[in-house]
């Protein structure tokens, strides 16, 4: 074999490393760094978020969570601290929020990668960017001073019509100032729309010429073409925008603090007043002392919980959403 | 003028075609025809003034150098250039002897009656069986779409392969696999014509071999346009042949053209045009 009796000339060449490799390792322990640094961050908001709350759970036990009633300062006993009723409002606001945001978010970004025409769609995406840059305050006192009063005739309507159905006609019960979930809701619907349109936008915009080619190719009517070609190909994208708007409606605080109508309250009539976690954590965090701000706090590490158990459910989800769509590779 | 039965214009609720049965004004032999068909991307004539036949039950081969526009007029012959901005179709491209580019015939309808496979295999990323019963699903087939499926898979060679990994992903097949799905899923909806367009310019010669031979059965039912860079594969699969070149006005601009069209074995052997000459001897592109 002549290969092998080679003159070892060419081998110094091979263990060499140049000035590219000093790149490499600094390259590649900054992306160490700053991946573990995240890690690191969320582990001591964790740490330290429980043990500034351990008063209250530890006064409260499991009855924080399974709690539905928020009686800080008492005429007689014990002060109570259960989250259930907030965690309740925070999970009503934000599933209304999604249920108006992601078809208007989908509808937006098909219209933008799929229909509307190219000059459009500059200014188009500049104006949904336009409406994430509102800050949060602007859209409660909007809420609170606009929003909130001129849909009470509304909500008085939909009771009328809906309220005595059966079991349905629960959601729309009395209507009250206007300042209730719905609202609340609405509000949230309006803020995590561009979040959720700008991603969709993204992964619909990622969907190759080939499959959609593919799909009219055989006969596809445009939103043929959509439902073969383009869903199955985003949905994980899809989720992933849906879930970044969700934990931006679950989080957040002031917009919610002024509509949602600050009362202690579970109930199925979504025109009526409630609190969510956060909200309540903004209302009250100035006037509390002692175990009272640990349970405020307690609230914190409960949303934080809720938002990670969802985030994790909707991966399961994605999995096997696409797993089950996309046949299984192996 | 158009015949009755070839209803371009609206979409049937059922519509299963069975090929081979064409009729029409046209000459009973040639199923499609070009009459002077200039292609333009904006302002930018890509393929100027062609004019041929595509017959029956038979391989059409649209072969020449790159740029020379031959895929151009492949897309042109099912309207797939329509979704690309700024594309427009001058002439007649005839089917049946009506005229696919009026203005009450509907592109949708166009396509299920002229079907196409793409260069680069592009299953759509879901299980096998859902890629070949997407076609029948939009096309209102409904009941017995194992049988469909089946049907289409054993026509195009692929039922051995797959049929105990149905539910498996598209996308874990070989490279001609997926072509051949691929073509299961154009002849699923049993299209008349099919346009293929370099469709084994991704594969190794072995699958290459196989999908030739494919297209050779499928002449027994349909009609096939392919266009391919490769002109040994032109010689051995199609029945006729058209030459395209590139063309260079006085403005500097290239402009793809038909050169010669004639059955294969007289292009490949005695061609009437030096350029045609050249370029199946090598001597250029």
């Amino acid at each position: 074999m002549t290969l092998t009796k080679n003159p070892p000339a060419a081998k110094p060449t091979l263990t060499q490393r140049g000035s590219s490799a000093l790149g490499d390792r600094v390259f590649s322990w900054w992306t160490l760094g700053t991946g573990l640094l995240v890690l690191a961050v969320l582990g001591l908001i964790l740490i330290t978020t429980v043990r500034e709350a351990w008063p209250a759970f530890d006064a409260m036990g499991l009855r924080f969570i399974t709690e539905r009633v928020w009686d800080p300062n008492p005429a007689t006993g014990d002060a109570i601290f259960g989250a259930l009723s907030f965690a309740y409002g925070t999970a009503v606001s934000s599933l209304i929020a999604l249920l108006f945001a992601v078809p208007v978010s989908v509808g937006i970004a098909l219209f933008l990668t799929e229909l509307a025409p190219r000059r459009l769609r500059g200014p188009a995406v500049t104006v949904i960017d336009l409406l994430a840059a509102v800050p949060s305050v602007v859209f409660g006192l909007w809420g609170i001073l606009v929003v909130a009063p001129a849909l009470v005739p509304f909500y008085q309507w939909m009771h009328d019509v809906l309220g005595g159905v059966p079991l349905l006609g629960r959601l729309f019960g009395p209507v009250g100032s206007g300042r209730n979930f719905m609202t609340a809701g609405l509000i949230l619907a309006i803020m995590v729309t561009p979040i959720i349109t700008s991603i969709t936008r993204e992964v619909f915009s990622t969907v190759p010429r080939a499959d959609k080619d593919a799909a009219l190719a055989l006969g596809a009517t445009r939103w043929e073409m959509i439902r073969g070609a383009v869903f199955p190909h985003s949905f994980g994208g899809v989720v992933g925008a849906v879930m970044l708007g969700l934990g931006r409606a679950m989080g957040e605080t002031i917009a919610v603090a002024l509509v949602i109508g600050g009362a202690t309250n579970i109930t199925a009539n979504l025109f009526a007043p409630g609190n969510s976690m956060a909200a309540v954590i903004v209302q009250q965090f100035g006037e509390s002392t002692g175990t009272f701000t640990a349970a405020l706090i307690g609230l914190g590490v409960v949303l934080f919980a809720m938002t990670v158990l969802i985030n994790v459910f909707a991966q399961v989800v994605v999995r096997r959403a696409e797993a089950r769509m996309k046949g299984s590779v192996a | 003028m158009a015949s009755n039965d070839t209803n371009l214009t609206t979409r049937p609720s059922v519509a299963v075609h069975t090929p081979g049965t064409a009729t029409g004004a046209e000459s009973a032999a040639s199923v499609m025809r070009l009459r002077d068909v200039s292609v333009y991307y904006g302002s930018y004539e890509a393929v100027r003034g062609t004019s041929m036949p595509i017959q029956q039950n038979q391989v059409t081969a649209m072969i020449g150098p790159s740029g020379c526009g031959k895929s151009t007029v492949l897309r042109a012959l099912n309207r797939m250039n329509d979704p690309i901005p700024g594309a427009r179709v001058s002439g007649d491209v005839l089917f049946h002897g009506q005229n696919l580019y009026a203005r009450d015939v509907d592109p949708i309808q166009v396509r299920r009656r002229i079907g196409m496979v793409f260069q680069k295999p592009n299953p759509f990323p879901k299980s096998i069986y859902d890629n070949v019963a997407y076609g029948l699903r939009i096309n209102g087939i409904k009941g017995r779409l194992d049988d469909h499926v089946e049907e289409a898979l054993t026509q195009a060679a692929l039922w051995d392969e797959v049929k105990d990994k149905l539910r498996k992903s598209a996308l874990a097949l070989s490279g001609g696999q997926q072509q051949r799905l691929c073509i299961a899923r154009t002849i699923a909806v049993k299209p008349e014509v099919i346009l293929m367009d370099e469709p084994c310019s991704a594969l190794d010669p072995i699958a290459t071999a196989k999908i030739e031979d494919l297209i050779f059965e499928l002449t027994n039912d349909y009609t096939i346009v392919i266009v391919t860079h490769n002109m040994q594969q032109a010689a051995r699969v199609s029945h006729y042949t058209a030459f395209f070149t590139a063309e260079v006005d006085e403005q500097q601009e290239r402009h793809g053209r038909l050169v010669e069209f004639s059955q294969t074995g007289k292009l490949f052997t005695n061609p009437a045009d030096k350029r045609t000459e050249d370029y199946i001897t090598g001597r250029f592109g």
